[in-house]
């Protein structure tokens, strides 16, 4: 029986593990090969005498010095490091205030306003972003930074409002009460009691924010114009594929280099992040 | 130092009236205790004393000052909570030292108070754990201790035994018990638990639907219920209770019921004479029960063993009286089998008497 039970684990778990993690991972793989295959290999292949389709005997990092050197690349990291940062920053801001008022305090529009603001979110960008973009030009904003970083919070900071809502109220009543008389004032059990203790929770909310606003295409592409403020998924994809030209080794050593961040982002808080997902308050 | 008066307390929820006019004036060092079933507004009374929850109308004064519109944090207030509440971010310490940080006190005070208090509940090497690390009679004990440092001028506890296991609770109640004597400040303490409110109240305030039903030492109510709710709520096991009726013959009041005649002992007949032929309930706490002999002729009856209980320190019988079920507690060392007929005696000092409609003693 426990024989029997070793294949069936490997049947039923490491088995269906393996072709998940493979098929998430493939496209990275994908995107490292092409990096540095050289433009032989890439284009034609089937004049070159040792092409492997899985990989690469001759190496090159051309591609990544073209990709620093002739493009505004890095100047593109820049603007969207810039935009992703003070746009989460605000959303989180309001976020976590607005959740926690939501969660909180009982007035009488509550539970309208909080779906009011989810609502909010359901809105497909693809149909805001024209309205937005006549805001954007009356305020004369548009090619610039602020086009985005006032605009990414209005996915934002619902996202995070509901967050952290949820978060917020897993958190005991009592808490706060007991703070209160302790000798708390409602915004010193708030800062000293409350936030502290919903750090995963916000920890989430801000990686969440930041993903979404490093990754964001529509709103960067509609109301950024010239390429020195473009952000990198606008960037690569515009400067990099010409007419039908498509540059694969820049474009895939733009998409490499750009999903660091994130992905530094991510191993950092993981465990936090983790934590903030499942909602898990121990007392 | 400190009393506390609540004056025609009203608190109303929406569509809900949770606690009416509670009047209560609880006097200074009193250990007074709310005790009632679920949702009978004793935690709300509480929480509107600690200033947490607002009050509909009323007053609520402490040493006389009106506090209505206080907040929590300037009402000299200390709260233990049921689940605690300990800030789980924190230190054993920090949390007993976060009130005094609040209230600006020096730090050697601090120190000063926060070790002082470890002491008298014994959590000295705890102070550097985390909340978590703690086992439920430790975190008990520190919501305790973060209680005491700040020597409020009154104690609230919102059923703080509540989460504890049965020999925990016997234990802290006694440690309640002692603590309050040692720092002789006003407590309220809220529980459903009847004998929890025995033994630690000096007064025991009995609530049921959020009004007051009685309020009184926890004998006097033992002894004296003032209705039909606390006879039953007070006491373990409860009180029987067995509709009948009253009637008149040989110059005595008799109560009738199914399958029972027993004589209204003289010093409640003057009383009960007024409801004669009405309907009443009649009261018998279980431990007034006895095995008849020859001598109790009139404060007798038979009835027919369901189940018995042998307990090691006594025996609870379950007896059927025509219809009414009836639990007597009996001496352990006599012997009953199921099915057996018995005949019972009562105390006639001690059978209660309620109006059959208002409930109230008679």
């Amino acid at each position: 029986m426990i024989e029997g039970a070793r294949w069936r684990k490997w049947l039923w778990f490491y088995l269906p593990l393996g072709a998940f993690i493979l098929a998430l991972l493939f496209p990275f793989y994908w995107m490292v090969v092409t990096t540095v295959r050289p433009d032989g290999e890439l284009y034609r292949p089937w004049n070159h005498p040792l092409y492997s389709p899985f990989w690469t005997s001759n190496p090159t990092f051309e591609h990544v010095k073209d990709l620093l050197q002739e493009t505004l690349f890095n100047t593109w990291m820049l603007n969207t490091m810039f935009i992703a940062l003070v746009a989460t920053l605000i959303s989180l801001f309001c976020g976590v205030i607005a959740g926690y008022a939501l969660a909180r305090l009982t007035f009488r529009w509550a539970g309208v306003l909080g779906t009011a603001i989810f609502v909010t979110y359901l809105v497909p960008q693809t149909l805001l972003f024209i309205p937005l973009a006549e805001i954007i030009r009356d305020y004369r904003i548009g090619d610039t930074p602020w086009a985005l970083i006032l605009t990414y919070p209005t996915f934002l900071i619902p996202f995070c409002t509901w967050l952290m809502m949820g978060y917020f109220k897993a958190i005991p009543r009592e808490l706060e009460e007991c703070a209160r008389i302790d000798g708390a004032a409602r915004w010193q059990a708030m800062v000293y009691i409350i936030f502290p203790i919903a750090v995963p929770g916000i920890l989430s909310a801000g990686i969440f924010a930041f993903t979404l606003s490093w990754n964001e295409f529509i709103y960067a592409l509609v109301f950024l114009s010239s390429p020195e403020q473009k952000t990198v998924p606008v960037g690569v994809t515009s400067e990099l594929i010409r007419g039908d030209v498509f540059f694969w080794g820049s474009l895939m050593a733009g998409a490499l280099i750009g999903s660091i961040p994130v992905a530094i982002v991510y191993s950092f808080f993981v465990e936090h992040y983790v934590a903030g997902m499942t909602g898990s308050v121990k007392g | 130092m400190a009393q506390v008066k609540l004056t025609n307390l009203n608190k109303k929820f929406d569509g809900t009236h949770a606690v009416k006019d509670v009047n209560l004036e609880i006097r200074d060092r009193e250990f007074v205790v709310l005790v009632g079933p679920s949702g009978c507004g004793k935690t709300t009374t509480l929480r509107m004393v600690a200033g947490l929850e607002e009050i509909s109308s009323g007053d609520i004064s402490i040493d006389g000052k009106v506090v209505n519109n206080l907040a929590p944090m300037d009402r000299d207030i200390a709260m233990v909570f049921q689940n605690y509440a300990l800030y789980p971010h924190m230190t054993v310490y920090d949390n007993m030292a976060f009130g005094l940080r609040m209230r600006k006190f020096e730090r050697p005070e601090i120190d000063r108070r926060v070790t002082h208090a470890a002491d008298v509940l014994g959590i000295q090497p705890l102070l550097e754990r985390r909340p978590r690390q703690l086992s439920g009679g430790q975190r008990q004990r520190v919501a305790l201790g973060r209680a005491i440092v700040r020597n409020p001028r009154v104690f609230l506890f919102d059923e703080p035994l509540s989460n504890l296991d049965a020999a925990l609770r016997v234990q802290m109640r006694v440690e309640l018990k002692r603590l309050h004597e040692r720092l002789e400040t006003t407590a309220i303490y809220v529980t459903h638990d009847q004998v929890e409110a025995m033994t630690l109240g000096d007064r025991v305030v009995v609530m049921k639907d959020g009004t007051v039903q009685q309020v009184g030492g926890p004998l006097e109510l033992y002894d004296r219920p003032a209705n039909r709710f606390v006879a039953g709520f007070i006491g373990s096991p409860a009180m029987n209770f067995i509709g009948a009726t009253l009637a008149e013959a040989n110059g005595s009041l008799w109560a009738e019921a199914q399958g029972l005649r027993v004589r209204v002992p003289p010093q409640k007949a003057e009383r009960l004479r007024r409801h004669a032929g009405q309907r009443v309930v009649m009261g018998l706490r279980p431990e007034t029960l006895r095995p008849a002999t020859a001598a109790d002729s009139d404060y007798a009856f038979d009835a027919t063993i369901d189940v018995v209980e042998p307990l090691g320190s006594e025996i609870l019988l379950d007896v059927r009286v025509g219809d009414s079920p009836v639990v007597a507690r009996v001496d352990p060392g006599l012997r009953f089998s199921a099915r057996e007929r018995v005949r019972l005696a009562f105390d006639p000092a001690r059978v209660h008497f309620f109006d059959a409609t208002s409930e109230a003693a008679i």
